[in-house]
């Protein structure tokens, strides 16, 4: 059942042929047995999960469910949930057992899901390939030498592997796309300030943006429309109303969408991008194409800048948010220390891995006497002059697509070791999230060593809705979204 | 540009990181990396762009001034490594 459509299983459930108690027992049986091969999980909660499955049950008898009552779900380790561990992939936050909920987890235990565990990540969501998690790296389903891409890997392995049909991640430079893409599922982050940072571990405030995974946009669109909303708890939250994003998910003739128009940004068309993604992020707007949309060639000049600014700002952030975490209220303490400033170096030290000792020192130096100007408002300069050129390029077009990722998933320990190659994976993604924008990964066929690539689409702000609906039209006319990786 | 490792070595103090001796050539050659990368935005001309810190550009919102939050200072200690009486404990920062 767990294959399905959320809507087929609302159906079944809505009609008691299935119970939220079978469905949590199916998907915690699936983690059971799959989990030791991917570790897309850092905790799986059996008792919780029953318990929430059992509340579901006597709201749907009751005739009080609503499109995710009742459905499993895994919730990236970045969000705080109330009484079970949240370690965001760290040894820092490995003890930490959160004494609240996100926003996000909030609003998803009201529509009455059911969560089953908290996905493994890269510490911190700073990677982008899983390895870089205190507890192990997730593992690609597809083929488990391979990356599942990051930093929401567990998330997007898990439900490449049918352990959970939708989870939630964060995308800060990329970090649900690519690993949608890696993992052959559909993700999307949806305009910044859509979803509530309240609860969700920060790394660059001015970035990080919780958005969804399924196996299909529709799946994504029922799951962000329950994320997304205002929240007064973050200051950074759009006061913009609920919203049903699966509005445009609806079945409409042979040529659905005659009239949209897919900007190809000539850019990303360049060199850099595999032959065997190309091949299949053509032949994937071919089939737009068929399906009645028209393409047309658009610049994004300053797209080449988008990873050199990221790695300021990103780190500049990280460098200030990650101050918190001094042994003092929560997180790792040192176990032996002289004064205060030796016990704060000796738990920082010990409590954070390389990647993220690296992303804080950067920052600090970026932000230290003398180089703020230098750097991070240069890269607050260049971030406008991106933000401009899609601007510019939405005039002449609705949607952008292209690449994801450059690749398809490599393989593990192949990048681990060179910090600016990793970086340079992310050329297809980072751009979106210094403008802002909602965009999202789906299946588009498959590469070398038969694994998954994924298609991105680009929208403008607010303009989710017609992002999944364009991807929805597309998955009803294919089916590479509902390939599933063997053995799970 | 590249770092010294006097540079490395006065950033980790500023970050609060504890860096080993041993770990400082490595520290030094990752991040001199890190920095060939970003030195590429220093070829474009940025004059007179105004910084961007937000996609919408929005003003910050603003509240009253009025307790908003209940006492759960119990739950909060809970997770913290030391307490006592309701206090957080730290090594002893005044002599």
């Amino acid at each position: 059942m767990i294959d399905s459509s959320l809507k087929d299983i609302a159906a079944a459930l809505r009609d008691r042929k299935v119970s939220a108690v079978e469905l949590a027992t199916e998907s915690l049986a699936r983690i059971d047995a799959g989990n030791a091969r991917i570790n897309a999980f850092v905790t799986v909660d059996h008792d919780g999960a029953l318990t929430a499955a059992r509340a579901a049950d006597a709201r749907l008898a009751a005739g009080n469910g609503g499109p995710l009552t009742g459905i499993p779900l895994a919730h990236k380790d970045v969000f705080c949930t109330e009484g079970v561990l949240t370690t965001c992939g760290s040894k820092m936050l490995s003890n930490f057992v959160s004494p609240y909920d996100a926003h996000v987890v909030s609003l998803l235990k009201a529509a009455g899901t059911v969560m089953v565990g908290k996905a493994n990540m890269d510490e911190f969501a700073m990677g982008s390939s899983n390895e870089n998690s205190h507890f192990g790296p997730t593992r690609n389903p597809w083929n488990t030498d391979k990356v599942p891409g990051g930093s929401s890997g567990g998330s997007a392995a898990a439900v490449a592997a049918r352990m959970v049909p939708i989870a939630t991640g964060t995308d800060t430079g990329g970090s649900i796309r690519q690993p949608a893409a890696l993992c052959g599922i559909t993700g999307i982050k949806p305009t910044y300030g859509r979803v509530s940072r309240y609860g969700m571990i920060a790394y660059a405030s001015s970035l990080d943006q919780g958005g969804a995974f399924g196996c299909s946009a529709e799946d994504c669109a029922v799951l962000l429309s329950a994320m997304a909303g205002h929240d007064p708890r973050d200051s950074t939250s759009l006061e913009q109303g609920p919203e049903d994003f699966a509005r445009e998910c609806t079945q409409v003739g042979a040529q659905p969408l005659a009239g949209l128009r897919i900007g190809l940004p000539k850019e990303f068309f360049a060199e850099g991008m595999s032959d065997d993604v190309r091949a299949a992020v053509e032949a994937a707007i071919a089939e737009y194409r068929k399906l009645g949309a028209t393409t047309v060639e658009v610049s994004l000049p300053n797209a080449r800048l988008a990873i050199p600014a990221y790695y300021v700002i990103a780190p500049a952030e990280a460098s200030s948010n990650l101050s918190r975490f001094d042994g003092v209220r929560y997180g790792h303490r040192a176990a032996e220390y002289g004064d205060l400033n030796d016990m704060y170096c000796k738990s920082r030290a010990q409590g954070f891995g390389g990647e993220v000792k690296r992303r804080i020192l950067v920052g600090t130096y970026v932000l230290s006497h003398g180089y703020y100007d230098a750097y991070y408002i240069k890269a607050q300069k260049l971030r406008r002059l991106i933000a401009n050129d899609f601007a510019t390029a939405f005039e002449q077009c609705d949607v952008i697509a292209g690449p994801v990722s450059p690749t398809v998933a490599f393989g593990i320990g192949e990048k681990s070791d060179d910090p600016v190659q990793m970086y340079l994976s992310d050329i297809y993604t980072i751009a979106v999230n210094l403008a802002g924008l909602p965009a999202l990964s789906h299946p588009a066929g498959f590469g070398a060593g038969n694994l998954p690539v994924g298609l991105q689409l680009i929208g403008n702000y607010f303009g989710e809705a017609r992002l999944l609906g364009t991807a929805h039209q597309f998955q009803l006319a294919t089916d590479w979204h509902r390939q599933a990786p063997a053995g799970f | 540009m590249s770092l010294s490792l006097d540079e490395v070595r006065h950033i980790a103090k500023l970050a609060r990181l504890e860096l080993a001796e041993g770990d400082l050539d490595a520290t030094q050659a990752k991040l001199n990396g890190i920095f060939g990368l970003i030195e590429e935005m220093q070829a474009v001309n940025t004059d007179g762009v105004e910084p961007m810190s937000h996609p919408q550009d929005l003003a910050q919102r603003l509240r009253e001034d009025q307790v908003a939050e209940s006492d759960r200072r119990a739950a909060y200690q809970s997770v913290a490594p030391q307490t006592e009486a309701g206090l957080y404990l730290v090594p002893k920062v005044i002599e």
